[in-house]
């Protein structure tokens, strides 16, 4: 703006880093640098000065680095990944290792709750969880192409199907897994069999409404599910073994009695990180191969292009409906575990629109429609802000940046989707 | 029915409305520009509260009690920082994904929400702030014991909301500059072919869109007196909603979508119950969507290969 033509580069840069610093010195003064205190204020003009001043040298520093060859190349290189777009096609031969690579993380997995203190093995399955969540949601969105901006609503549903489920007609984890699949499930058919016949942003905010519909009303019906104070959920258990010190049910025999082992609080959470590992494994097996079955791949075609699919005589409705419904389903799922995890209690603030927003940040992430990216993703998030305890206060604030540095960096996520390759008998 | 109360929730409904309206601007011009949801837009809105809280203290500490003076002055500089926000937002975190996947710019809006949410949590607190009663005052109708209540904010809520609305659509419909806007809207690629610069159009949109939001967040701050981090969510997710109601993209559609919802969501809580306000809400924008899958006021989306 106050710069010239003709002025020598450096101080074309210096004025833009200035200006840059002052815009941002306006930004962040009145937020940071006046703390409302009742009708009045206190002042803290350095807070603002600082982050200005971060700003400016952060500004400086990229265009004195756009001004040397070498910086000129370091930004090329960060920005390359932008330009790559589409689809790959893996490239035979790719795959040949995979199964030593997939039976050693399997093994690893298997073996990795044992070594893990009670902290890091509830940190552990919820990982798992978000997994599971990541892999039902990237179904919806990845695959089949539909914004759904309430996903969590069906995470709640499985959780309190459980809960509630358990306190009231006296259901089981173990049939709570397929009974929560099925309700959450049922739920996805009738939300999503009018929405789904319009345009597909619509979709989007009735989705998002419909996840708040869920919080609100568990959040106010007060006899039935508790509100605010949450519901309890039954205590797992492995074939009548219950994981308690002393049984908790009639009959029941504790775990470390029957196998006359001494009691461990962390048995419980080694039984649920097992269950819920092996059911991750199951659901990345199982959609890995959805994808090259003909549902699947209606899927992928409906959202590339839906007038041609509907052209050559799909059902776009039964075809989203069917994706919609299998996302559904695994968040349900995702919601008994997280019950069993929470220690059996739910409330609703678990279910918030700031974990439908997490779970889609895993699967754009992650790189929509590739399930190892989804994997990937969903550890690294979940791991993540378990890390940046340290700075508390700051926590979610860092989250977010890096939300955003994340998607300018890799705006088509970690690992973008690859389409499997097919070869003819015989052939490599 | 009891009519004073009947009169008392339509009026809280048309100043709730004209709020909704105001927010869903900023959704709705963003959305037919670019098409994409911009998740940030609730929480400029949150900003612009804070902002008039800490302009208002600033002016009383310096001894002014003019209420004119006052609610002039802090919409200026609420709506003109306010827009550095929306300008600084579109410039970081959208215009880099221009052309990258329909999510990334979604993902990068929802990153901005958290991050404007946390920075305001970090430096002002998480406890519920609160601005002083600037223009007291009501207009009674009614008998004594059966009456309902204008305040002058509320009317002045109206007013300046109706204005700001008239302005934009002069200035969309009218200047040179709404023309661009307009061209921009149908054929991005052939309005930068006809020589316009669409970058500039697109943070020109985003600066009207949060300066929408910035008068409602002075007019909201006024009314209601008492806000905190976390209203931009609901709000913004409220006039998005009234954005769809009315049929996205279309400027009358979403000040009519705001004034039905605040309406409706006010008869509502007056007459049945108010826990359940919002699930109403959205149940309203589902059975809309069903029956008027485009909005009320929105062209219906013919699709071409």
């Amino acid at each position: 703006m106050f710069s010239k033509p003709n002025d020598p580069p450096m101080l074309t840069a210096f004025k833009d880093s200035s200006l840059v610093g002052m815009i941002a010195l306006l930004i962040f003064s009145p937020i940071s640098g006046i703390i409302l205190n009742g009708y009045g204020f206190n002042t803290h003009p350095q807070t603002p000065i600082m982050l200005a001043f971060i700003v400016f040298i952060g500004r400086f520093a990229y265009q004195l680095a756009a001004l040397t060859p070498w910086g000129q190349r370091l930004i090329q290189k960060f920005m390359l990944s932008k330009g790559k777009r589409g689809v790959y096609v893996a490239s035979p031969g790719d795959q040949r290792y995979l199964w030593i690579i997939l039976a050693i993380l399997f093994i690893a997995g298997l073996v990795l709750p044992f070594y893990l203190s009670k902290y890091y093995l509830t940190v552990a399955i919820l990982a798992l969880i978000y997994v599971l969540l990541g892999l039902g949601l990237n179904i919806v969105v990845g695959l089949a192409g539909l914004l759904d901006l309430g996903f969590v609503a069906f995470y709640a549903v499985g959780a309190y199907t459980f809960a509630l489920g358990s306190q009231y007609w006296g259901l089981g984890f173990w049939s709570a897994i397929p009974l929560a699949a099925a309700f959450a499930a049922l739920l996805g058919g009738i939300l999503g069999f009018p929405v789904l016949r319009m345009h597909g942003d619509y979709l989007a905010i009735v989705t998002l409404g419909f996840g708040e519909i869920i919080r609100l009303v568990l959040n106010n019906w007060m006899s039935f599910t508790g509100g605010p104070n949450g519901a309890k959920a039954a205590e797992p258990s492995l074939f009548g073994l219950e994981f308690t010190r002393t049984a908790k049910t009639d009959g029941h025999i504790p775990f470390h009695e029957f196998f006359g082992t001494t009691y461990s609080p962390n048995t419980k959470f080694i039984f649920i990180y097992l269950v819920v590992f092996l059911v991750a494994c199951l659901m990345i097996f199982f959609f890995s191969r959805l994808r090259t079955m003909p549902m699947g791949r209606a899927w992928e075609a409906l959202r590339e292009d839906e007038i041609a699919c509907r052209s050559l005589g799909m059902n776009h409705v039964t075809i989203k409906l069917s994706a919609f419904m299998m996302g559904a389903m695994t968040g349900g799922i995702g919601g008994v575990f997280f019950a069993a995890q929470q220690g059996g209690f739910v409330n609703p603030t678990s279910f918030t629109f700031f974990e439908s927003a997490l779970i889609l940040a895993i699967v754009v992430l992650g790189g929509m429609g590739s399930v190892v990216g989804v994997v990937v993703a969903a550890l690294v998030l979940t791991i993540l802000p378990e890390m940046l305890r340290d700075f508390a206060d700051y926590r979610v604030l860092i989250f977010g940046i890096l939300m955003v540095f994340m998607m300018l960096w890799k705006p088509r996520g970690f690992l973008p989707i690859r389409r499997p390759y097919f070869t003819k008998e015989g052939q490599a | 029915m009891e009519f004073h109360i009947l009169g008392q929730q339509l009026v809280n409904g048309l100043a709730l409305g004209s709020i909704y309206g105001l927010i869903a601007v900023g959704y709705t011009m963003v959305y037919g520009i670019i098409g994409m949801i911009n998740f940030a837009h609730g929480d400029v809105y949150m900003i612009s509260a804070y902002i008039t809280a800490i302009c208002i203290a600033i002016l009383s500490f310096f001894g002014i009690s003019s209420a004119a003076f006052l609610i002039i002055i802090t919409l200026i500089v609420t709506i003109v920082i306010v827009s550095l926000y929306g300008w600084s937002i579109e410039r970081i975190a959208y215009k880099p994904l221009r052309n990258s996947p329909r999510l990334a710019p979604l993902i990068s809006a929802i990153g901005v929400s958290l991050v404007l949410q946390n920075y305001v949590q970090v430096s002002q607190g998480a406890k519920t702030q609160a601005v002083p009663t600037i223009l007291p005052g009501v207009f009674r109708f009614g008998t004594e014991t059966d009456f309902f209540q204008i305040t002058y904010i509320q009317v002045l809520l109206v007013v300046v909301s109706f204005a700001s609305m008239a302005l934009l659509t002069y200035i969309i419909q009218k200047t040179s500059l709404g023309r661009q806007c307009r061209a921009v809207q149908q054929d991005p690629k052939m309005a930068a072919i006809l020589g316009i610069n669409t970058d500039r159009i697109i943070s020109t949109v985003f600066i009207l869109g949060a300066a929408m939001a910035a008068i409602a967040g002075v007019l909201v701050t006024l009314n209601y007196g008492s806000f905190d981090f976390s209203v931009g969510f609901i709000t913004g997710v409220k006039a998005f909603t009234a954005a769809v109601l009315g049929g996205i993209g279309s400027l009358p559609g979403a000040m009519l979508g705001g004034i039905i919802l605040g309406m409706s969501e006010s008869l509502f809580s007056g007459f049945v119950n108010t826990d359940y306000k919002d699930v109403f809400a959205f149940s309203l924008l589902v059975l809309v969507l069903i029956f008027r899958p485009s909005g009320l006021l929105g062209k219906p989306l013919v699709e071409k290969v």
